[in-house]
Parts: C-alpha cells; sequence; structure tokens
C-alpha cells in the first residue's frame, strides 16, 4: 500500500501539514474534482485552528491530542489488505435482507459488497467514483463544518475515499443500506474516510453502519459523514461502533433536513479505545422530527465522548434525544448535548435526556446538557440522571426466584430496553438485543 | 416437624445499634393461617424482610428453621425455590422489565427446584390467564413492564397473582391489606382463600382486624416492641379492634 508516514519528531501539526505538501497533488489529486477543490482551504484551517486542547469546553474530558500524536501512517493508495468474504461473515446481520457495502480500511471494497438487487435509481458506490454525479456535486462539503472544526478540517484535507449514497426523489427504499467498516490494518493507520447520503425529497432509506476490527492495530479513523434528507424525506441512521479496543476514532456527523422530513440516528458503542461522536443536525424547514438515540456498554478503559448539537434553525420542529450509558470497569462516558433554539424558531418541541447506569467507583460519567434558547415559545427540557442498580428492585426480582446474576441482567437490560426499543429494523435490533445481554453478561457474574 | 420454628430471633439493622426484634418465638405448621397484628413499628415487617432474606438486617441471636433446615443460610432466590414467598408492602415498580420474561423466569427457576418441567410458552400463557382470573387481574398487565403503571391495588392484586403463579409452600403477606378499598380487599382476600390447602401455610401481617373478616386465621399473634405479646385464637383480633394495643404497650412484655 501506498502510505506516508507522519515525522513524529515535528509537532503534530507540522507532521500533518507537511504529508499534506508532499503528497498534494500526487495522491492527494486523484480523488475527485469535488473533493479536491477543498482541500487547500481545509489543511489551512487546520493549520490554523491547531489540535484541540483540554482547555477548549469541547474537549475538557477528552485528550484527543495524545491521541493523535502517536506514530501514524497515512494510507494515500488502495487498499492491499487481504480480506475475504469469508472474514466478513460473522459480522453480516442475521436475517437481514440488506444492500451491503463493504468498507476496507475506509475504502469501498466492490468485489466483497452485494448490491445486485439495488433499485437501478439509487447509487451506493464508492466516493472515489461519484465525482460526476449531480447530487455529490450539489451536496459534498455542503454541511460538514470545516471552518471551525479541526477534524473535519484535517478529513476533508486528507479525504480519499467512502460511501456515496444516492436515494432520489420519491423511492422508498424497502431493504437497508449495510455499510460495513471494517478495520483491517495491519500498521497503525490513520484514516479519514468520508461520506455522504442524499435522500432527495419524499425518498426514504435506512442505513446501518457497522463497524468492525479484524486486528488489534492501534488505528485512529477521522470520519465525517453528511447526510442530506429532502422535503419530506426519511433518514433512518445506525451506527454500531465495535472496534477493537485498541482502536480510537472521531466520528463527526453533520445532517441538514428540510421541512416535513425525519431524521433519526442511533448510535450504539461497544467498544473502542477512545469514541468521540460530533453530531451536528439541523432541521431547517417547518414540522420536521429530528431524532438523536445513543446507547454506550462501557467496560475495560474504553473512553466514549457522544458531542451533539440540535441546530433548531426554522420553527415548528421536534427533537428528541436519548443517550443512556451503562459503564462498568474504568470505562469512561462524556455527554455534552446541546439544543440551539434561534430568536425566530418559534413553537420548538425539544426533548433531551441522558442517563447513566454507573457500576463500580471506577467508571465515570462527565455529563453537560446545554439548551440555549433564544425563541420565547418553545417547550425544551432536559434531564440528567446517574445512579447504581436499584437494590430494592434486585431483591424484588430475587425474591421470586432470580439468581443475583440474572436480576442484574435484566435490571440492567431493562435501563438500556428504551434505547433499543427503537429499531425499526428487526434482524438489527435483534443483533444488538444479543451484543447487550453477552456484554451485560460479563458485568453481572 | 412444624413448617417454621423461630425460636428466640434477635434482629438488628445493618450498621446500627438498634435491636428491632428482640426475641420472637413463632411456629407454624402446614396449612395455618397465622397473622401478627401490632402497631406501627413493633417489628412485623422486619420478620417478614428477614424470612424472605433481605440484607439490611443483621440476626445477632436465635434461628430460623424451614422444613427443618436453617432458612437463614439460604440466599433471598434459594428460599423462593424452597417455596417462601413474600408479598411486598410496597411492590417495587421496575420499569423496562417486562412482566411476562420476568414470571416466566422466576416460575421456571422455582419449577426447576422441585424437579418440574419447565413451562413453555403456551403452556405459561394459560397459567398466566388463569391464575390472573383468581385475583381479577386483567392478564393484559402481564404485558407490561413490573407494576409500571399498576394502580396501588393492582400492584397488591399482581403481588397475590404471583403467589399464585410460584405456589409456595409459606407465603408471607406483609400488610397486603393497607391501601385497598372495600371491593379490592374482598378480591384479594377471595384470592387468598381459594389458594389455601392443606399444604400451603400464610403469615398474615396487618394493622387492621378487617382483612381477618375476609381470610379466617387459625392463630393470631400480637407484636409489641419486637416481641409477641400475645397469641391466641381469631378472636384475639376482634378483641384487639375494640381495646387497642395499648395495654400490651404499656406492660412489659412477658419474657
Amino acid at each position: 500500500m501506498s502510505t506516508t508516514t507522519l515525522d513524529t519528531s515535528a509537532q503534530p501539526i507540522d507532521r500533518f501539514v507537511s504529508a499534506f505538501q508532499v503528497n498534494h497533488g500526487q495522491a492527494l489529486n486523484g480523488t475527485n474534482a469535488s473533493v479536491a477543490k477543498r482541500r487547500e482551504a481545509a489543511i489551512q484551517r487546520f493549520q490554523e485552528l491547531g489540535v484541540p486542547t483540554r482547555k477548549q469546553e469541547a474537549w475538557k474530558y477528552t485528550d484527543i491530542a495524545s491521541v493523535l500524536d502517536r506514530p501514524y501512517t497515512l494510507p494515500l493508495g488502495p487498499n492491499e489488505a487481504d480480506v475475504s468474504a469469508r472474514d466478513l461473515d460473522p459480522y453480516l446481520i442475521d436475517d437481514l435482507d440488506a444492500h451491503v457495502l463493504v468498507l476496507v480500511n475506509g475504502r469501498p471494497d466492490h468485489s466483497l459488497s452485494q448490491l445486485d438487487a439495488l433499485p437501478e435509481e439509487v447509487t451506493v458506490t464508492s466516493l472515489k467514483d461519484a465525482g460526476t454525479h449531480p447530487a455529490f456535486k450539489a451536496h459534498y462539503g455542503e454541511y460538514a463544518d470545516a471552518e471551525d472544526e479541526v477534524l473535519t478540517a484535517l478529513n476533508t484535507a486528507f479525504v480519499q475515499d467512502g460511501a456515496f449514497i444516492h436515494v432520489p426523489e420519491g423511492t422508498e427504499l424497502e431493504q437497508p443500506i449495510l455499510l460495513l467498516h471494517v478495520n483491517a490494518a495491519q500498521d497503525d493507520l490513520l484514516m479519514q474516510p468520508r461520506h455522504l447520503f442524499v435522500v432527495e425529497a419524499d425518498a426514504k432509506a435506512r442505513v446501518i453502519g457497522r463497524q468492525l476490527s479484524l486486528t488489534d492495530a492501534r488505528t485512529f479513523t477521522n470520519t465525517v459523514t453528511e447526510m442530506f434528507v429532502g422535503e419530506r424525506g426519511y433518514l433512518d441512521h445506525y451506527v454500531i461502533q465495535e472496534e477493537d479496543d485498541n482502536a480510537s476514532q472521531v466520528l463527526s456527523r453533520f445532517g441538514y433536513h428540510e421541512g416535513d422530513s425525519v431524521l433519526s440516528t442511533d448510535t450504539f458503542t461497544f467498544s473502542g479505545e477512545v469514541v468521540r461522536n460530533n453530531m451536528t443536525l439541523t432541521p431547517d424547514g417547518p414540522n420536521c422530527e429530528t431524532n438523536l438515540y445513543g446507547l454506550v456498554i462501557g467496560h475495560g478503559s474504553m473512553h466514549v465522548d457522544n458531542n451533539t448539537l440540535v441546530d433548531h434553525v426554522h420553527a415548528d420542529c421536534v427533537s428528541n434525544e436519548l443517550y443512556k450509558h451503562v459503564l462498568n470497569d474504568q470505562s469512561t462516558v462524556v455527554f455534552n448535548g446541546k439544543v440551539f433554539v434561534h430568536r425566530d424558531s418559534q413553537r420548538i418541541d425539544a426533548y433531551q435526556s441522558n442517563d447513566s447506569l454507573v457500576l463500580n467507583n471506577d467508571a465515570q460519567i462527565y455529563t453537560k446538557p446545554e439548551l440555549e434558547i433564544y425563541a420565547d415559545d418553545v417547550v425544551c427540557s432536559h434531564g440528567a440522571t446517574a445512579g447504581q442498580l436499584d437494590e430494592e428492585g434486585l431483591f424484588y426480582l430475587r425474591s421470586r426466584g432470580l439468581s443475583q446474576e440474572r436480576a442484574r441482567i435484566l435490571m440492567m437490560k431493562a435501563f438500556a430496553q428504551d434505547v433499543i426499543d427503537v429499531i425499526e429494523v428487526e434482524p438489527l435490533k435483534a443483533l444488538i438485543e444479543d451484543r447487550v445481554q453477552d456484554r451485560l453478561r460479563t458485568f453481572a457474574s | 416437624m412444624a413448617l417454621l420454628e423461630v425460636e428466640n430471633l434477635h434482629v438488628s439493622v445493618e450498621d446500627e445499634d438498634i435491636e428491632i426484634l428482640k426475641g420472637v418465638d413463632l411456629t407454624i405448621n402446614e396449612g395455618e393461617v397465622h397473622a401478627i397484628m401490632g402497631p406501627n413499628g413493633s417489628g412485623k415487617s422486619t420478620l417478614a424482610a428477614v424470612l424472605a432474606g433481605r440484607e439490611e438486617y443483621v440476626v445477632t441471636d436465635g434461628s430460623i428453621r424451614y422444613k427443618g433446615e436453617d432458612l437463614l443460610e439460604l440466599e433471598a432466590e434459594e428460599r423462593a425455590e424452597e417455596g417462601v414467598f413474600l408479598a411486598f408492602q410496597y411492590p417495587v415498580e421496575l420499569p423496562g422489565v417486562s412482566m411476562t420474561n420476568f414470571l416466566r423466569e422466576a416460575v421456571n427457576s422455582v419449577r426447576e427446584a422441585r424437579g418440574e418441567e419447565e413451562l413453555g410458552a403456551a403452556d405459561f400463557l394459560k397459567l398466566v390467564r388463569e391464575r390472573a382470573k383468581l385475583v381479577d387481574l386483567d392478564p393484559d398487565l402481564v404485558k407490561r413492564s413490573v407494576n409500571q403503571g399498576f394502580s396501588g391495588g393492582e400492584k397488591k392484586r399482581n403481588e397475590i397473582f404471583q403467589l399464585a403463579m410460584l405456589e409456595p409452600t409459606l407465603a408471607v403477606l406483609d400488610e397486603t391489606d393497607s391501601g385497598l378499598d372495600i371491593d379490592a380487599l374482598r378480591t384479594v382476600s377471595d384470592g387468598v382463600n381459594k389458594l389455601r390447602s392443606a399444604e400451603r401455610a400464610f403469615l398474615l401481617i396487618t394493622h387492621y382486624q378487617r382483612l381477618l373478616d375476609y381470610i379466617e386465621p387459625d392463630h393470631v399473634h400480637v407484636m409489641v416492641n419486637g416481641r409477641i405479646a400475645e397469641s391466641g385464637d381469631k378472636d384475639l383480633a376482634i378483641r384487639l379492634e375494640e381495646e387497642g394495643y395499648e395495654r400490651f404497650q404499656r406492660e412489659p412484655a412477658a419474657a
């Protein structure tokens, strides 16, 4: 694989800038024109903004600088990772009839994908091959904030490939699209995939992103995903994070949706070293419904930081946010949920809640709900709780014959249940149920 | 051999130097219905909690033998498997814990301990419908989370319904009558009466004689200040209703 090794004798910022300069005009410009034209400005912004430190409010509890300051290599050519269909078998979701796009180390691999059943008018392809698609040209880079978000700027400068999905006006895609994100890195790779989902007016799609690792390499993935939903459209985006415990990532999602549309995100985090999920959702039209759900099952020394913003720039919308965390061992969860209601955005209903079950003294939760409201006719609520398993409830179950272990599992599962219940794809729900049960079983014994 | 033999039971609250039970003696035979009455704070509910295996109480002296074995050696779930059942004074709401899943697991763990076969889904549902009828409980409530959104009366009926599902040998009812209106009290009592059998004993804990109009006890005990102050038949309950507990509180209880 063609790679560039970062020069660790230089400051992290300079390392990336010099790697950019070395590769600019060659490897980096082979992608497509829409992508290429944004690179220069992005690397410049990256240089100006600098690597976030813990002095910045948004990164107070997540030391991303030390994750970035590792001797990574940047992959700048096609994959040479040796992944076979058989390697992926265990990760295809049982009973799920889906259109599957496999991405190995951030790049689509069409030979491993299954897209034959895709309706002709729907596009699921690599970002690299999407350059001439009118929707790609119209939407790429329009929602991701490469101006103020330093990791989004870094991604925009270095992006090589990713997934592009286009569902044209009026098309309701019946089967979900499964994006299998396979981390098969042998080296300590720094990958920067970039995805764009465009769901046009009156169209409907469900996209499931499942992240997994086939190796235990100490990788870092800096992903940017842009989502657009047109009027009366519907997009449900599920993300299942179960990379190796050595793998770190920043996943920045930017969703923009027009009037009368629904944009939902469900994020399930089971493993990873440092996982930062940035989410900015902007409902820009009347009667939008915006949903954000998340579940973190923390074990070992996992560090998960969910940083969300619902930006109510338009009146007459509803947003719902619910995050649940079950924390064991020395795991840490950070939740920062911001709801911003602009001055003219009247009649907004915005609900936010996050609850944490902290199973021992070494686990930590930092939670910060933030409501910034400038309109006067709105209904907004937020709530945050942190606690332990209810002893009274455990005793009730045991007094009816359930073992201590079973009682604990039932109670932990019950805590997570309402986030699982929002999953509308039954085989996916079954998978999440299993994954949650498996993990909780290890917590209870 | 008696089903339950409580001898000189002394109980304190964990971490505190407060003795709540100060030498309780109580013998219950198979099939008998006993009622314990007494003023607030006399230790009635503590006795129920200790029988069910609550860990925040410490037995400092005395013994409890159940079917000839040391009950205090058993964990709460083991007691349930051995046929001890506590109907809670305040049944716990468990949002997200499905009543059906929980109850099926409970029934099957108790059945397994008795050497019986696991109930399949169909047989289980049949049993649910049959036993729910005993206490006039809407079987659809079983589709909800445990006790969540149940009225006070439904929670108490749900306790007796679970009793009926688990078929215990010793059922302890901790103030099951409190918070029930007359109609609900009659329904719950009818349910209990239908569950009386030669093998199943009941220990009813109550403040009021009213319950005993519906469920006729074989023995009535008065608990005052951590001890059984007097025992008798159902007439004792009627006398208590007329005279109150004052008589016992003024005189020190007999040792």
